[in-house]
């Protein structure tokens, strides 16, 4: 073994490349070396108090834009689930709504506070109604929706799946439970037109509900839950049962009930006609009709404007604050730091 | 229990003992599916797993598809157990080759060619040279006419030099032929794994010799591993088979190394399962209240009166599976997916190539890289890891006169190449002692060059380094040295040798000078074995002085020296000589006390200072990782002195007055425990002095201290952050692993040779280097490396990378889990507590699989320093090894996070879609649109530094987001259908968006920024100073420390510098484990404050987290 050339081969080697080592270039070399080019972003005082306050300049407006939306909104709610029921009947609400005898007529007498200009949006909200329940929601079948009894399986509809031997169309709890108060709308002495042709989505209308699909045995079991439907109208023009069955995510909602495609004047009188038979007693719900404008952003809601609105100054507090902190205290960044492996020993 | 091995007999003993068939495989061909899949269950994130899979198939409970587990579940399962089966078949296939091997063995009395898994106890194996022994075997014949054959045993212990066997006294003399049929009877202890020990007794049967019994030692032994060197050929009876060797019986199954973040991970998860527990239990309770109270007003819900008798179970089992998502299934496949690419970056890395050799840097194990951040000790092997492992001949200093101090190298100096063309007579006789006092045995190769056999690398050297001086040694016949000095041949006759002992130190040759008839004395050794004999009148100040300096720079110093003996000196002492060599009691003291009396008056020619190079970069290394805050520990089989010496040379340990070594020894279990004693007391007192004590201790006191005194030596192991081990057995490397892993210390053992490989297996990181001793160490360590330096950037660069890359990736998993998943339970509020998923089956697989683990994902790529920073400031490894970025208080912080993030989506949500808008799946899409807006920024916020991948991953992963959930709304089949174009054109969605990223982000952006500024961390702090040019960028490009800086003064940074950090790092070093340690007094009661304590600090932690 010749040791000294052995020393001097490895200096030499040292000194050439590799054979055989790519080249040392390129993203894949890069890649797998970890030396892509990167930007390592700083958190500088000056990009983060811009960035606060370039936050709380968008959002300042946008919450005054949004509250300006929300407020040309014209809204008027009305609560009838206890009005409509007869004085004497008040202590017994069950009584009244399980009796079929008693009448369910009521009329509501609402006043426009400002004018509404078309199209006036009628819902019906519920509350307390939880739509969202588990068993609930899970118990539907789409399949049958659009197909009909072609589809058989409506194991999924638990508990209100058949009714002797055919399956119930539509299966299911929220098809059994549709909402079935209904409203008539006249202003002065002539009736408002109510426009309740597509309320429903387009989409659902053509692809979620069949076409040749008639409720034919729909609410003919011992249980009656809801509305009824009318067997002869294929369920992709049940619009109602549609919207009922866009099951809500909240136990608070409102659902389309029509549009009334005509402005009203401040200070009008609408008289609400109404059947009150959807049963809400039982279960502490409330029952409320409806009318609204619409605008850019949709109904009326006061939480964009609020939430931008407190978001905008929250922004700009902090960066207020950093401003002031950076001023009365600034900090060179990086700043001799190799002193804090040592000096720093005798500060903390 | 005893082993009977009948020599040569074909037939009994095949059933009894195994074959020589090499097994390393976990699994065989049956086994493997119920194996792999028990292996694999028993960790309990699996069970976990499997039983939500398993009640998800019961659709009356289950929120979401069950397939949305099953794939996954099934997915990772057949992941991990391909990569157990392709690991397993390459053990198969390295066994097989090892198996298959052929070797010549006696069958029926003739010698046959056979593979070497046929081999079974009893057989007569014969080996050639250069040949692997394939089993244990007993010598009974070698082509020595003594009796003696060289083995080397570097696969066994490592030791490079040549050892010799001899056969047994019983075997001497049996004719060649003979050995075909000789029968007799080993009776051997059953197989046991000590390497040093053999206590067995063979008898031959007639007609080889009467019926003596004759002892059998390990000298009579060679094992399995071992190459037969400088002998024609040997046989001998194999004794141990197989797995059944004492190679194999030491190997041990290496255990699946789980890494301290794992175990962390884990622990978090334990913690996230009882949290899980706390909420299912408690919203079933809810669930059953509001169930029996409410649900059964709601008449449109038509709960039956009367229940199945499992009822009350149904709500708390379907929030189990509604909340089962807090633990990420993803967790496992994005880690293993990190992990691997994680090691891919280590075998990548061209930095981390050997140049010299190209051998790529390797890790073997994918799964620890992490620990690598975490190493707290490193135990290294000493040759072949420090050093090079190759011994060069660099000074001299000959009659007073200096060679080799100006270039380094002596025989480059011209001074001494003149002195050697003139024949200067002291030069010439240094050379001629240099060249032919030792047991080398040089050998012509076919093509004339001159081979040496040397049984130590020190004479190897000399005779080398004598050959480039026109010296050359280049023949040996029976006692015939024969010596070429500038063409003339020299001819000398060995009367005696004079054998180095240990105790001794030097080594001695008696020979006559064929061409004047004068009988010399050679003599070298050690400077204390040979100085004090010098000639009376002879200056040896000289000499002292070129000793301490070669010393001082790390070389090994050998005193030549030598005496003309009258003829009547020689004769006389001759007789004595023999004598002592032939008596039976206490012979080597006796041969001892009879060279004493010949080695004196001797003439002192000079000093030879050998290199045993250190690898380039060694004392940077250390240096370096010390900085880091890791110890060192040097276990070698080599001697004390060597060791000492070379760990002073690459910084290990100060010289005085700096630095302090204190020595354990002793022969006896009493002078060991009073020295262990000592060194305890003094090392309680120095702990507090700015001094860098170390310890050392031969393998003989360690055996003691090991297994009598454990409790004092662990409480020394945790005091000292060096020491040394000199003379330690394998099983003691690995012994000694166990106890520093026993106190909770991350360990690293870094070796090269055949005798690190349980130490490297038994540590929680094992690194092989892949040198001079063969593979051995590489292929059982985790890691294999070119050189020791790597090993600075392996730790700095890999392990602190994969350490804050998983931290950051494990904790995200669990932040983006338990903000959907605090989602659902917020949605369960206003749902009648019915367990009621807010979000569809698509949307919740496709959140864990591709909408949350794709950006996270390249965060592998994510550095927050520089390497060049890390290397440069190696303090920072703190923050690793303390386990800052992974415990509970950052934990606390990323749970508080998602739970923040997800009442901020869920309240926007609810409250910008309420009324008119509130449908499910809008509402549902909303909520999902949040939390990706919001985790893609969490990503992008806590990314140190963005590569184009980075902002690929991010956004693009957002407008994946948007395709994916316009194609499904574009299938009029799916449940979503028309949702996410209805919801793109809303103008509210948007601002929704836009509310929640901006109430979600804000805050962490104003905390993150205050704490950036205001209370730094380190890593802050040099984050800045890198990226806005600080001061230490402009000192940084001096990649590695200037040269000068590595002498010995360098030694006072690391001697100051544990004074330095406990105040700089008092929060920190408070739940490091050395602080904590370190400072309670017995070994045991750290145990009870480190967990007592563990608490209040991580709280203190966060501040700076």
């Amino acid at each position: 073994m010749d040791l000294d050339s052995g020393t001097s081969s490895t200096v030499g080697a040292r000194v050439q490349a590799i054979p055989g080592r790519p080249a040392q270039h390129g993203a894949l070399y890069q890649f797998k070396q970890q030396n892509l080019p990167a930007c390592k972003p700083v958190l500088t005082p000056a990009t983060v108090i811009a960035t606060f306050l370039l936050m709380g300049f968008i959002f300042i407006p946008l919450g005054l834009i949004t509250l300006r939306a929300s407020n040309s909104v014209v809204e008027i709610v009305d609560r009838y689930d206890i009005e409509c029921i007869p004085e004497e009947l008040r202590s017994n609400k069950l009584l009244y709504i399980t009796d079929d005898s008693i009448s369910k007529n009521c009329s509501r007498f609402l006043k426009v506070p400002k004018s509404m200009r078309a199209p006036i949006y009628i819902y019906y909200q519920l509350d307390n109604y939880y739509q969202n329940h588990r068993r609930y929601v899970k118990s539907r079948n789409d399949k049958q929706l659009l197909h009909g009894l072609g589809d058989n399986s409506t194991s999924s509809c638990i508990p209100l799946e058949s009714s002797g031997d055919l399956p119930i169309v539509p299966c299911g709890l929220i098809a059994w439970s549709v909402f079935n108060d209904t409203f008539k709308f006249s202003s002065g002495s002539s009736e408002l037109k109510v426009n309740r042709k597509n309320i429903a989505w387009k989409s659902d209308r053509n692809h979620k509900f069949g076409k040749d699909v008639y409720p034919f045995n729909f609410q003919n079991g011992p249980l009656i839950g809801g509305g009824k439907l009318d067997p002869n109208t294929p369920l992709s023009d049940q619009e109602d049962l549609i919207v009922w069955m866009r099951t809500a995510a909240l136990p608070s909602f409102r659902k389309l009930y029509g549009r009334i495609e005509e402005d009203l004047d401040a200070d009008d009188v609408i008289v609400v006609q109404l059947m009150n038979n959807y049963n809400a007693y039982s279960f502490g719900g409330k029952k409320k009709l409806v009318l609204s404008t619409s605008s850019w952003l949709g109904g009326k809601n006061d939480f964009f404007g609020v939430a931008s609105l407190f978001i905008g100054t929250f922004c700009m507090l902090i960066s207020i604050v950093f401003l002031l902190l950076h001023v009365k205290n600034p900090r060179p960044y990086g700043d001799a730091m190799y002193t804090s492996w040592n000096k720093k020993s005798s500060s903390s | 229990m005893k082993r009977y091995v009948y020599i040569n007999d074909d037939e009994s003993a095949h059933d009894l003992y195994c074959d020589n068939r090499i097994s390393n495989r976990k699994y065989t061909v049956l086994n493997f599916i119920p194996k792999n899949l028990w292996e694999q269950f028993s960790r309990f994130m699996n069970q976990y797993f499997l039983l939500i899979a398993c009640l998800q198939l019961w659709s009356l409970i289950t929120p979401v598809n069950p397939a949305s587990t099953w794939g996954p579940l099934i997915f990772i399962f057949a992941v991990s157990a391909t990569k157990e089966a392709w690991d397993d078949y390459h053990r198969y296939l390295s066994d097989k080759k090892a198996n298959e091997k052929e070797v010549w063995v006696v069958r029926n009395g003739i010698k046959k060619l056979i593979q070497a898994q046929d081999i079974h106890v009893g057989n007569i194996v014969w080996l050639r040279e250069n040949d692997e022994v394939p089993c244990d075997l007993v010598l009974i014949g070698s082509s020595d006419p003594q009796g003696l054959c060289y083995i080397e045993t570097a696969a066994m212990d490592g030791e490079t030099d040549l050892k010799t066997r001899v056969i047994p006294s019983a075997c001497m003399g049996i004719d060649v032929e003979l050995l075909h049929k000789i029968k007799g009877v080993i009776e051997c202890p059953t197989p046991n794994k000590d390497i040093r020990r053999f206590d067995a007794n063979m008898r031959l049967f007639p007609p080889f010799i009467d019926n003596d019994i004759c002892p059998l030692t390990i000298k009579n032994t060679v094992l399995q591993s071992c190459y037969l060197r400088n002998t024609e050929w040997a046989c001998g009876v194999a004794v141990y088979t197989g797995n059944e060797t004492k190679l194999g019986m030491s190997r041990g199954i290496p255990e699946p190394k789980l890494t301290a973040m794992d175990a962390m991970i884990d622990k978090l998860t334990g913690a996230i399962f009882v949290f899980q527990i706390v909420v299912v239990m408690v919203l079933g309770i809810a669930g059953n209240v509001w169930k029996d109270t409410e649900a059964k007003k709601q008449w449109y819900v038509l709960y039956p009166d009367k229940g199945p008798w499992y009822e009350l179970l149904i709500i708390p089992l379907r929030f189990e599976l509604l909340c089962s998502i807090m633990i990420p299934i993803s967790i496992k496949v994005s880690l293993d997916l990190v992990k691997g690419l994680y090691a891919k970056f280590i075998d990548w890395d061209h930095r981390m190539v050997d140049l010299e050799t190209s051998t790529p840097s390797n890790a073997t194990n994918t799964a620890i890289s992490e620990d690598l951040g975490q190493v707290e000790y490193i135990l290294t092997d000493k040759t072949g890891t420090l050093t090079e492992n190759k011994m060069i001949f660099r000074r001299c200093c000959i009659s007073g006169i200096f060679y080799g101090n100006e270039n380094g190298d002596a025989l480059k100096d011209v001074e001494l190449l003149h002195a050697v063309s003139s024949g200067s007579p002291d030069v010439v006789q240094f050379l001629t002692i240099m060249a032919i006092c030792n047991t080398v045995i040089p050998t012509q190769s076919k093509t004339g060059d001159i081979l040496y056999k040397a049984q130590s690398q020190d004479e190897d050297a000399l005779v080398q380094a004598a050959a480039h001086l026109h010296m050359v040694f280049f023949n040996k016949s029976g006692n015939i040295l024969e010596v070429k000095f500038n063409s003339s041949i020299l001819q000398y006759e060995v009367l005696e040798t004079l054998e180095f002992t240990s105790d001794r130190k030097r080594m001695s040759l008696v020979l006559r000078d064929c061409q004047n008839g004068k009988i010399l004395l050679l003599s070298k050794g050690a400077d204390e074995a040979i100085l004090p004999y010098a000639r009376t009148g002879q200056q040896t100040r000289n000499f002292i002085e070129a000793v301490e300096q070669y010393a001082h720079l790390g070389l090994r110093t050998l005193c030549l020296a030598w005496r003309e003996l009258r003829e009547d000196e020689y004769r006389e002492w001759s007789l004595m000589f023999k004598e002592a060599n032939s008596t039976l009691v206490d012979r080597e003291w006796r041969v001892a006390e009879v060279c004493q009396r010949i080695e004196h008056n001797l003439e002192v020619l000079g000093v030879t200072a050998i290199e045993d190079r250190l690898q380039d970069g060694v004392p940077e290394t250390i240096e370096t990782l010390r900085k880091a805050g890791i110890n060192f520990w040097m276990l070698t089989g080599d001697k004390q002195n060597t060791a000492i010496q070379i760990a002073l040379s690459c910084n290990f340990i100060s010289p005085e007055p700096k630095g302090q070594l204190l020595s354990i020894d002793g022969k006896t279990e009493d002078e060991v425990r009073r020295s262990l004693e000592r060194v305890l007391l003094t090392m309680r007192i120095t702990t507090s002095e700015p001094k860098d004590v170390a310890f050392v201790i031969d393998g003989w006191a360690l055996d003691f201290a090991l297994n009598h005194y454990r409790k004092a030596f662990t409480e020394l192991a945790i005091l000292s952050r060096t020491a040394i081990c000199c003379r330690v057995t394998p099983s003691q490397k690995a012994q000694l692993v166990q106890i520093l892993k026993s106190c909770d210390y991350r360990t690293l053992a870094i070796g090269d040779g055949g005798n690190d490989v349980r130490m490297i297996q038994q540590a929680d990181i094992g690194v092989g280097i892949s040198g001079r001793e063969g593979l051995q160490a590489a292929r059982a360590a985790d890691y294999s490396i070119g050189k020791f330096r790597f090993l600075k950037r392996l730790i700095l660069v890999h392990g602190r990378y994969s350490y804050n890359r998983t931290a950051f990736l494990s904790q995200y998993s669990f932040y983006k889990s338990l903000l959907i998943c605090f989602i659902q339970i917020f949605f369960s509020f206003i749902s009648g507590v019915s367990g009621t998923s807010l979000f569809n089956s698509v949307s919740l697989m496709a959140y864990n699989v591709f909408y949350t683990s794709v950006p996270v994902l390249v965060s592998v790529l994510d550095k927050d320093l520089s390497e060049e920073t890390v290397i440069q400031h190696p303090q920072i490894l703190f923050y690793c090894q303390a386990g800052r970025l992974l415990n509970p208080s950052t934990f606390a912080g990323w749970f508080g996070r998602s739970l923040f993030h997800a009442v901020v989506v869920f309240l926007i949500s609810i409250h910008a879609y309420a009324y008119d808008k509130s449908e499910m799946e809008e509402v549902s899409m909303v909520a999902l649109s949040g939390c990706i807006w919001l985790q893609a920024f969490v990503v992008a916020m806590e990314t140190n530094s963005f590569t184009i991948l980075q902002h690929l991953a991010i956004w693009g992963n957002l407008a994946g987001f948007y395709a994916i959930n316009w194609i499904f709304s574009a299938l009029p089949a799916s449940g979503m259908y028309t949702i996410m174009f209805r919801l793109c054109r809303q103008p509210s969605y948007w601002i929704s968006i836009f509310l929640m990223t901006a109430a979600g982000m804000s805050p962490i952006l104003a905390i993150k920024y205050f704490r950036y500024t205001y209370r730094p961390s380190k890593i802050n702090t040099l984050q800045q100073a890198e990226r806005l040019g600080g001061p230490i960028v402009s000192l940084g490009t001096i990649e590695p420390q200037p040269r000068p800086l590595i002498e010995k003064d360098v030694s006072t940074l690391s001697i100051t510098q544990p004074k330095n950090r406990n105040p700089v790092y008092e929060p920190l070093l408070s739940d490091s484990p050395n602080a904590t340690r370190r400072s309670s007094g017995t070994p045991f009661d750290f145990f009870q404050s480190q967990s007592r304590s563990s608490l209040p600090n991580y709280s203190r932690n966060c501040k700076d987290n």
